[in-house]
């Protein structure tokens, strides 16, 4: 059970990437379909996104709100099936730490940075 | 005389109970509170039921039927009955005393655990508050203020029988009334008292409170009310 003060403030920031999601999932989704409309090759995917810093911008914030959004709400969901507490919020906070990772390490490939 | 068939509810605890079949005469404008007052009078004199006023004022005769908690008093029977059948339970979320008779000092120990109770700094010898009655804070008020605690709300919340310690929609809705009162001056606390994982913040909007307030009140608007002044306190550093 954390304080009342890091329960709001999580509330708040899971409210606040809901919002920054539903904006990039949109763009996301827009441009797929874009993308897909002459046929979808690896070659395409990366001549688009190669070295461009507005995507990279772009899915650098998608990244980190998927990163705060998802652990935060399945904390909700974890506890109201009955688990909470330190183990648990280690969990969570390993999961946020691997959507980080993993994001940003797919990114970076994508983008050329690494 | 067509006949309803009323299953009720009997026993000592929820889990320990079991449905009985009854037979009642269908009589025009029958409310379900007279179908379990027959039964009582004239069928098994030991069937416990709460009820009082009979006219939807006191909140007592709440309980759930045909799975669907409802101030019974004011629900007619030609309403909720499917098929002459009438399932009545007690209400839901709360433990079973006897047949369809709950205990209800949780839900009204959340009420105080919100900071339910009205706090002034006046005292008889100063000047009445004034209070516009057009005034965005009164029209929250007036908004919510005429619940009469049946636990309808508190019955039909999925939120409340997930977590046990969530303080519920009457509660919150009843804080919320309190957050608009200008006089009041014990907001702080509340607001610490209503916030969290077991306050408004564990609220999902369902809004299944909303569809079943029998008195139309929606403490949905004002969990969302409670939720935008924890958060505007939380960024100003009051909580």
């Amino acid at each position: 059970m954390r304080s009342i003060k890091v329960q709001v403030i999580l509330w708040g920031a899971q409210r606040l990437s809901a919002l920054v999601l539903a904006l990039c999932v949109l763009v996301h989704l827009a441009t797929i379909i874009y993308a897909v409309r002459s046929g979808l090759t690896a070659a395409h995917i990366v001549s688009r996104l190669h070295q461009s810093s507005l995507w990279t911008v772009f899915y650098s914030l998608f990244v980190l709100a998927i990163a705060i959004h998802a652990p935060i709400g399945l904390r909700t969901v974890v506890a109201e099936w009955g688990y909470q507490g330190r183990i648990i919020d280690g969990l969570l906070g390993t999961i946020a730490l691997a959507l980080v990772v993993g994001g940003f390490r797919a990114l970076f490939a994508l983008q050329g940075l690494a | 005389m067509s006949e309803l068939t009323v299953r009720i509810w009997r026993g000592l605890e929820a889990e320990n109970g079991e449905f009985q079949d009854y037979k009642v005469p269908r009589l025009e404008s029958q409310t379900v509170l007279d179908v379990v007052t027959y039964v009582q009078r004239r069928v098994d004199a030991s069937l416990s039921y709460r009820f009082a006023c009979r006219v939807g004022v006191c909140g007592s005769c709440a309980m759930s039927v045909n799975g669907v908690s409802r101030w019974t008093c004011r629900t007619h029977v030609s309403k909720v009955a499917k098929d002459g059948l009438l399932e009545i339970a007690p209400l839901r979320n709360l433990p079973v005393i006897k047949d369809l008779v709950t205990d209800m000092s949780v839900f009204f120990d959340k009420w105080a655990k919100a900071r339910g109770q009205f706090q002034g700094e006046h005292t008889r010898h100063e000047a009445f508050a004034q209070v516009k009655p057009d005034s965005k804070a009164r029209k929250n008020v007036d908004a919510a203020i005429e619940c009469i605690g049946c636990g309808v709300c508190y019955s039909s919340c999925e939120v409340v029988s997930w977590n046990a310690d969530y303080l519920g929609p009457a509660a919150l809705s009843r804080a919320w009334t309190l957050v608009n009162d200008v006089r009041d001056v014990a907001q702080k606390e509340r607001l610490q008292a209503v916030a969290g994982d077991a306050g408004c913040q564990a609220c999902h909007t369902h809004i299944t409170c909303t569809e079943r307030c029998p008195k139309g009140i929606s403490p949905t608007a004002g969990i969302a009310g409670l939720k935008r002044a924890v958060l505007n306190a939380s960024l100003k550093g009051e909580l």
